[in-house]
């Protein structure tokens, strides 16, 4: 097979560009879909059962539909709603509100598997629910957090490859829009995909950095 | 040093404590099957008997870390855990249970510290963000707690590099430092190594010596005896015989007492060997 290298070469620089893109969408859906996902674990450790039931639901919601049709709704459901949001935020949107539902069960499962003589240590000197989960049992998880988080993280960076669906001009798309013009889909595919593993590697090693600064106790 | 607070204030006579036909179940299973007693404020409460006879669940219900199935606590007269709303008791919210718990100081067998948090910042955490002290004032008290526990030099150590003997004085600093009305044990010693055994009675002496009001689970005997006021022997979650240590050591009415004690002090002090069991 030959391989069109010419065309592959000018391709890397306008790659990078959605790459660029790719990296500010997925930044930003971690960003947001982490502190969503932190506040909705906390609201199905709380003792308010009604909290417990949203977050439920929310995340069976989550889990329950394909990314891709959570992308559709808020692509398509928000300007029914009075929300105006250009593609690029409405994938930012999406992502974040699927990386929330995923990160809220591994906040309350990291959380919830601190050894309960802690939180029973915690009751004993006194301390309110929220407080333990806060002082005592959010501290000790955050280690065990990291494997759990980084693979939701890396999926999220692959996932974002999904809102070329609505033409947000990240990686896939401009690897697309280029394979249109061209047609070297090989070429471009296999560019694609190599600067998807890149990312997602340095992600990973960073989460091991993070993983070896925490300490153990 | 600071002298012991109770936090009681000078009240008529009347016990500080009161259970009143306490009993817990779990599933089907029938743990303490109505137990009853009075503890006099400065009193030493020392419960002994065989494993499964219900100690450590009594204990874990007095301050409800264990919610007892029925039967009532009051603490000075209060009613722990429950309200009486229409002349029924009702269970109290959350908030108002974590208030009345600080109240029973906790020393639990495995310690319990705080694992991500140093000693100091171990027994701190309780005077900041439940008593509401500033960062300084609960940092002097700590500081001060753990010496009367001889751990001021370790203060900034974490529960990791302590050993259990250690642990456990933080564990009693913890509690301490919440000034509680009064102290309980939950076998503070039987997760220890036996050279390690020592160092925690030492500073549990000193404190029954200064006149916290303490209910101890042990099978450590010659300790019950030195520091009981009163022994109280349960089995099958009864309290079978109760009264002072010269009674319950030297002389007990009920034959199951004496197969206990007899089967525990010739054993001493290879006592320890159950405790070295538990660690496994």
């Amino acid at each position: 097979m030959a391989i069109d290298w010419p065309i592959t070469e000018m391709a890397i620089p306008l790659l990078a560009r959605g790459a660029l893109t790719t990296l500010q969408i997925s930044f930003s859906a971690i960003v947001v879909g982490t502190l969503g996902g932190i506040f909705l674990g906390m609201l199905s450790l709380s003792s308010w059962k009604f909290a417990r039931l949203l977050a439920r639901a929310y995340v069976d919601f989550i889990r329950g539909t394909p990314l891709l049709i959570q992308i559709f709704l808020v692509f398509f459901a928000l300007p029914v709603l009075g929300i105006r949001l250009s593609e690029t935020w409405s994938g930012i949107a999406a992502l974040s509100l699927n990386c929330a539902g995923y990160v809220a069960e591994i906040v309350r499962g990291t959380v919830g598997s601190v050894e309960m003589g802690q939180s029973e240590a915690a009751k004993s000197i006194g301390m309110k629910r929220m407080q333990i989960i806060y002082h005592i049992l959010l501290p000790q998880a955050y280690r065990p957090m990291i494997p759990p988080m980084t693979n939701e993280l890396i999926s999220l960076v692959k996932n974002s490859s999904l809102l070329s669906v609505i033409a947000v001009y990240e990686l896939t798309r401009a690897g697309q829009a280029i394979i249109t013009t061209y047609f070297v889909p090989f070429e471009i595919y296999a560019l694609i995909a190599i600067y998807y593993y890149v990312i997602v590697s340095v992600l990973a090693s960073l989460s091991r950095f993070v993983e070896r600064r925490l300490p153990v106790w | 040093m600071e002298p012991i607070q109770n936090s009681a204030d000078p009240r008529g006579s009347g016990p500080l404590l009161e259970v009143r036909d306490l009993h817990k179940s779990f599933g089907a299973k029938e743990i303490i099957k109505g137990v009853s007693f009075d503890l006099l404020e400065r009193e030493v409460l020392v419960l002994i008997g065989p494993s499964g006879s219900g100690k450590t669940t009594i204990l874990r219900c007095l301050n409800f870390i264990e919610t007892p199935s029925a039967g009532t606590i009051r603490l000075d007269g209060e009613l722990i855990g429950n309200q009486v709303l229409r002349g029924q008791n009702r269970p109290l919210s959350e908030p108002a249970l974590a208030k009345q718990r600080r109240r029973f100081g906790f020393v639990f067998q495995r310690f319990n510290l705080f694992s991500h948090l140093s000693a100091l910042e171990n027994v701190a955490i309780g005077p900041r963000r439940v008593l509401g002290l500033s960062v300084q004032e609960a940092r002097e008290r700590a500081a001060c707690d753990l010496e009367r526990v001889f751990l001021h030099q370790h203060k900034d150590k974490r529960p990791s590099q302590l050993s259990g003997g250690q642990q456990q004085r933080v564990a009693i600093a913890r509690a301490l430092s919440m000034r509680p009305a009064l102290m309980l044990f939950d076998e503070p010693t039987s997760a220890l190594d036996p050279e390690l055994v020592n160092e925690v009675l030492e500073v549990m002496r000193i404190l029954a010596r200064d006149g916290m009001t303490m209910i101890v689970v042990t099978h450590e005997l010659t300790f019950a005896r030195q520091i009981a006021d009163r022994v109280m022997f349960l089995q099958d979650g009864m309290v079978v015989e109760e009264g002072p240590p010269e009674q319950i050591f030297s002389n007990p009415k009920i034959a199951a007492t004496g197969q206990f004690l007899s089967h525990f002090l010739n054993r001493e002090p290879l006592g320890h060997a159950k405790a070295q069991d538990m660690t496994r």
